[in-house]
């Protein structure tokens, strides 16, 4: 399943309880955490483990933090496969959450069977933080820090904007109120969890999700290696040159690019 | 691809001074490398746990307590235990020049104390990292 969800809104902290709530019932539990990569130095400061390690010594627990290393959709280039490792080493659930999320970073929705979107009470009248694409990949709609004031306001809101889309699969999303903090509403997180899987299981969209995915993925696979092949056979200096031609204006990325596969 | 480095950045026993963790933390990422901050309070086996699953190329424990000559040393012992002979060890924080040669001998490769600037930590630590890199490609 997948925690996504605005910066700070509490995704790591659920996460700790869903362990301690999945792991009462099952042997092993895995998660994996993005953080994003500094684009500017490629490093990164992975913390959402910190949220976790009550869990650490767990013997049923891993977890694995991931940084984005520039890849934009909210996960890490690699983290479906690292989810399907943690599957095959025989990880009952695989919780994994994302970057803090705006608008753009969907991608959960092609690894997880069940995406949890977090909000917070108090992000503004709108909820602009929740953008149209990001709710539309909710299955559950969580709305955390459910301790401080304004959460059934928010509650609300969700509700309402939430009659406004249609719904792509016939799902209705549900809302939840939760608190990290204290624990409150984590058993009906769960539930809610639960049964949209079985509802997924049932109608056939846990296999629509799944060969969405794997379509994304061997397509993503293949424009790699395309990229890559292509890169080989011009060689660095061409690529070089024409991207210099471009810098000063002398040709258009669209020429330049046609040239380029003219060589190639 | 090269493979950024991976640290582990740890604060262990009851040890609650963190700036010193979080601002290296930072210097390192600011070097390009990936770090896992454990947060405060962590007993050595949860960093040894966390070093392993994280699969860190090292592990940077700072102390500012004074229990470095007790958790240092149980850190190395559960890393050798742990077969994380590749892992490197190596920390900071207010420990006395006297107690660092101990430390060395444990295998707490090297110690920085403070005013340590941060370019210099990054660069013993990619330097670190590289020769066992090196030294795992060799055997
Ligand atoms: C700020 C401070 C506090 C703050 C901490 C705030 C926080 N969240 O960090 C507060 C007020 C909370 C505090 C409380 C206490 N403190 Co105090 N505190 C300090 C002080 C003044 C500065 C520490 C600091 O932040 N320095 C700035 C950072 C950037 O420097 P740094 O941590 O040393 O890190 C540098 C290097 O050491 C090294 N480094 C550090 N960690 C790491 C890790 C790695 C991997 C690497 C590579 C390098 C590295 O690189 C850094 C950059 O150069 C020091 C005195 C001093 N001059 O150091 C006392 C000091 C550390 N505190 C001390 C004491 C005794 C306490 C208390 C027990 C006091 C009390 N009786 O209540 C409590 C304990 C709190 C606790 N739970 O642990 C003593 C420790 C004595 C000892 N070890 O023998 C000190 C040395 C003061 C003294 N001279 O007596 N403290
Ligand atoms: N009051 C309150 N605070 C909470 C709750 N859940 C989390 N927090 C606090 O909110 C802050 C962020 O929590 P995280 O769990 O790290 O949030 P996150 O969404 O994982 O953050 P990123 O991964 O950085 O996007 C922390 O200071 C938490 O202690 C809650 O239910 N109530
Ligand atoms: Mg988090």
């Amino acid at each position: 399943m997948g925690v996504t969800g605005p910066p700070g809104g509490g995704k790591s902290t659920l996460v700790s309880r869903l362990l301690a709530a999945y792991r009462a019932r099952s042997p092993r539990v895995a998660v994996v955490a993005v953080d994003p990569s500094s684009p500017f130095t490629g490093g990164a400061i992975l913390g959402d483990r910190i949220r976790m390690q009550d869990r650490s010594l767990d013997e049923g627990v891993f977890i694995r933090s991931m940084a984005s290393r520039g890849y934009t959709g909210g996960l890490a280039r690699t983290t479906a496969r690292v989810v399907n490792v943690l599957d095959a080493l025989g990880h009952d659930v695989v919780i994994v959450e994302t970057v803090g999320a705006g608008q753009e970073e969907v991608d959960v929705v092609r690894v997880a069977g069940t995406v949890a979107l977090v909000t917070v009470p108090g992000l503004g009248d709108d909820i602009q933080a929740i953008k149209a694409g990001i709710l539309e990949i909710a299955d559950v709609l969580v709305v955390n820090k459910a301790d401080r004031p304004g959460a059934d306001e928010t509650a609300r809101d969700l509700a309402q904007m939430l009659t406004l889309g249609s719904s792509r699969t016939g799902w209705k999303p549900e809302i939840v109120r939760t608190s990290g903090a204290t624990g409150e509403g984590i058993e009906a997180l769960v539930r809610a969890i639960d049964r949209h899987q079985a509802w997924a299981a049932e109608s056939g969209e846990r296999e629509r999700r799944s060969a969405a995915a794997a379509r994304e993925e061997v397509e993503a696979l293949l424009r790699d290696a395309l990229v890559h092949r292509l890169e080989d056979r011009l060689g660095e200096e061409r690529v070089r040159r024409a991207i210099a031609r471009v810098a000063t204006r002398q040709a258009d990325p669209y020429s330049v690019v046609e040239e380029l596969l003219a060589e190639s | 691809m090269k493979r950024p480095i991976r640290v582990v950045v740890a604060k262990a026993g009851l040890d609650g001074h963190d700036r010193g963790a979080k601002v290296v933390a930072r210097g390192l990422r600011d070097a390009g490398m990936e770090v896992i901050y454990t947060g405060v309070h962590q007993t050595p086996e949860q960093v040894v746990e966390t070093a392993l699953q994280e699969d860190a190329d090292a592990v940077g424990l700072s102390l500012l307590s004074g229990a470095h000559n007790y958790l240092f040393p149980r850190i190395a012992e559960l890393m050798r235990e742990k077969g994380m002979d590749d892992v490197l060890l190596f920390g900071g924080g207010i420990i006395p020049e006297e107690d660092i040669a101990a430390l060395r001998e444990h295998g707490v490769e090297r110690v920085f104390t403070p005013g340590a600037s941060l370019e210099e930590i990054a660069a013993y630590v990619r330097d670190a990292v590289g020769r066992r890199r090196g030294q795992a490609a060799r055997a």
